[in-house]
């Protein structure tokens, strides 16, 4: 059996599982399409809910820059599940009980105003859209390295599928779909690690491996750790374990992270979905737990295969390099430049290229001659780095540098694309619910009958799914990588902090809430786009990055919401009885209009 | 919290008992996630890492920040859910079994 055997195998047998869960699980009713009818068990949501929350670029990327930055990278181990702690215990249990269908509901009816319904359609659209558009791209770039068709066939196949079974099986569909996309995804992401783990460190636990000894060709033992600092200061990186962020810099960035998480509308209507109070509370435990096997196991193969990258490519011959090397150099992802023309590759820190794209640009010579390097034609730095890779590709190739066998492989590419899928189907439930629910039947057409709200949630999904396929085809590089930080920041500084008073204060009004979130939103857009768009400097504000300014915007959000509350009418006596509602667990009930 | 019941009957009475101890229980957790996460993570990392023994061959902030701190807020997540349906059950919302 060959490789494209296994990959079509694995490939077409989880999609066939996809469609076949979707075609039994079509929503009729709005509160299908919606909440799944609000009867998922805990253990199901968990499941989903992990799937949702792992998407193309946690997948695909998380374990490459931890293996990039060390320390460093624990803001996003951190926040990403930090979040959790916050969402389940200040947010969540609270939404369910007040038993609508969307994030935006809340917002509207609590803060009795359509205006802030209004600013809620348009944070969500925009956090969604930002992600969505990289699923899509994501879902793209494996099946053209998988089936070598270009990218634009891949990213409609991937645009069919999601469609087909979130668009017409709506939330009930995307539920289920999800748990077998996260079954999938859960045995491509450690069965490599297990197996790199044991060839390593000789444990079959990676998280027990990170903290083992590797056997150094001398036989000498020395823990990974310690062999890995002492790799990266020998060619000029910071201490893998310290990392080069500043402390002020890293706490925002991890509480932005922490807080935005907790304010995403994908993640918290997951939530809705199940029967009452007391199972959001267990349906959390199970959340974390699934989602926890893959952040504890993430931080593994970071150091694996910082590992091995430097002991296999380093020092070593170009006519030497192991065959990953010279197949993901084919695909344009890896580059080496001799710079001192002694035929050894040198990595070391530092961009091989100068200038401002630091991407490789590859000269168009007709054939590459064996054992030659592939050439560019970027202005080379002045630094002794001669090795470029692209991060993502390290749990790609992960596989192939510890020479797995090949169903492993095409069980990676399986993951990667279910992580895609699941992700992109959450968000595109959100999209559309956001236009056909919170804009055309809450601020529109109030009139309108629940079957014609489903037809306006298809059509409006398959809307959002042609512009993110549009964009996943045709993506504003620079500009989508930059945009990461605005959807964390935006849900930071507006969902988060807004919901937050609204379930612990019945003194914030309308008129605070909505202060509130323009100050925010305002602030943290406003730093972000002058800092990624504008400026050619990096000269941040007591050092805090565009990544970290959504804590200060929640900060902010609270301060402001707080003083125009408090110099403005009380909200009125109906919400005040809602919020005491809200505070109390008993019938949630299902969720309704 | 702001403006006391108006009518101060036995109901009214058990919702706020019911709402200041869910809110100690909230205080609770939040404060040891504090402490685990952008304490032990990020604030005093270097200070664990300079201080503590090592977990295995890691250095101990090092190791808060990338696995501890992740199984921290599982066990607090669980801790959470002991404690909220412990006191929905003594404040009598109890609610109908959720399967």
């Amino acid at each position: 059996m060959n490789q494209d055997l296994w990959n079509y195998i694995f490939i077409g047998g989880s999609f066939a599982l996809y469609i076949g869960i979707a075609v039994r699980s079509r929503a009729a009713t709005t509160k299908e399409y919606y909440v799944a009818s609000g009867g998922v068990s805990p253990f199901a949501n968990g499941m989903a809910t992990a799937a949702d929350w792992m998407s193309a670029a946690t997948f695909i990327s998380m374990a490459g820059i931890i293996a990039a930055s060390g320390y460093d990278a624990s803001r996003f181990l951190m926040g990403w599940t930090g979040g959790f702690v916050l969402l389940t215990t200040l947010i969540v249990p609270y939404l369910r009980k007040f038993n609508k269908f969307t994030v935006t509901d809340f917002l509207g009816d609590r803060f009795y105003s359509n205006f802030a319904r209004a600013v809620g359609v348009v944070c969500a659209v925009f956090i969604c859209m930002t992600y969505i558009m990289g699923q899509m791209r994501g879902v793209g770039l494996v099946f053209s390295r998988l089936f070598d068709i270009e990218i634009w066939t891949g990213v409609i196949i991937g645009a069919g599928i999601v469609f087909f079974y979130a668009g017409l099986g709506g939330m009930k569909g995307i539920t289920y779909t999800q748990v077998a996309q996260y079954c999938v995804m859960v045995f491509a992401y450690t069965i490599p690690a297990v197996f790199i783990s044991m060839a390593l460190t000789g444990n079959v636990i990676p998280q027990f491996g990170l903290i083992g000894n590797f056997t150094e060709a001398t036989g000498d033992t020395v823990p990974l750790l310690t062999k890995l600092n002492q790799l990266n200061t020998d060619l000029g990186f910071p201490d893998y374990t310290v990392g080069k962020l500043e402390t002020l810099d890293m706490f925002c960035i991890t509480a932005a992270l922490m807080c935005g998480t907790a304010g995403l509308p994908h993640v918290i209507v997951r939530f809705f979905t199940v029967k009452s109070v007391k199972a959001v509370r267990k349906s959390a435990c199970w959340t974390l737990l699934f989602i926890a096997v893959i952040y504890l196991t993430a931080p593994a193969i970071g150091a694996f295969a910082r590992t091995n990258l430097i002991l296999e490519v380093q020092g070593t011959a170009y006519a030497d390099a192991p065959d990953w090397f010279k197949g993901w150099e084919d695909r344009g992802l890896i580059a080496w430049v001799d710079k001192n023309g002694d035929g050894v590759m040198q990595h070391r820190a530092g961009s091989v290229f100068a200038g401002k794209d630091l991407k490789p640009i590859y000269a168009e010579a007709p054939e590459r001659a064996p054992n030659e390097p592939r050439l560019t034609t970027n202005e080379l730095s002045d630094n002794a780095n001669e090795v470029y890779y692209d991060r993502d590709i390290l749990v790609m190739a992960n596989p192939e540098m510890a020479n797995l066998p090949m169903w492993v492989i095409a069980l990676v590419m399986a993951g990667c694309v279910a992580a895609a899928l699941s992700t992109a189907a959450g968000l595109l439930l959100v999209l559309s619910t956001s236009i056909s629910h919170d804009l055309m039947k809450k601020i529109v057409n109030p009139g309108m009958s629940d079957s014609q709200e489903v037809i306006w949630a298809r059509s409006a999904s398959f809307g959002f799914l042609a512009i993110a396929a549009y964009f996943g085809i045709n993506p504003p590089a620079e500009f989508v990588a930059k945009t990461v930080a605005f959807a964390f920041g935006l849900a930071a500084s507006s969902f988060f902090p807004t919901i937050l008073m609204g379930v612990f204060s019945k003194r914030i009004n309308r008129e605070g809430a909505i202060a509130g979130m323009v100050a925010g939103i305002g602030l943290t857009l406003g730093y972000i786009i002058y800092f990624q768009f504008i400026a050619n400097h990096t000269n941040y504000v007591f050092g805090i990055s565009p990544e970290g300014i959504g804590f200060v915007g929640m900060l902010v959000n609270f301060s402001v919401a707080t003083v125009v509350s408090y110099v403005t009418p009380p909200p009125p006596e109906s919400v005040v009885e809602m919020v005491e509602e809200i505070r109390l667990p008993r019938k949630a009930g299902s969720a309704t209009h | 919290m702001n403006s006391p019941p108006q009518t101060p009957n036995q109901d009214n009475g058990r919702q706020n008992v019911y709402w200041t101890k869910s809110l100690q229980i909230v205080l609770f957790i939040l404060a040891i996630w504090f402490v685990l996460s952008l304490g032990c993570g990020v604030l005093f990392r270097e200070k664990l890492d300079a201080l503590l023994p090592p977990m295995g061959g890691a250095p101990f902030g090092f190791w808060m920040a990338q696995q501890g701190a992740i199984i921290g807020f599982l066990i607090l997540l669980f801790l959470y859910m002991v404690l909220m349906n412990s006191l929905d059950g003594k404040s009598g919302f109890d609610q109908e079994d959720e399967e």
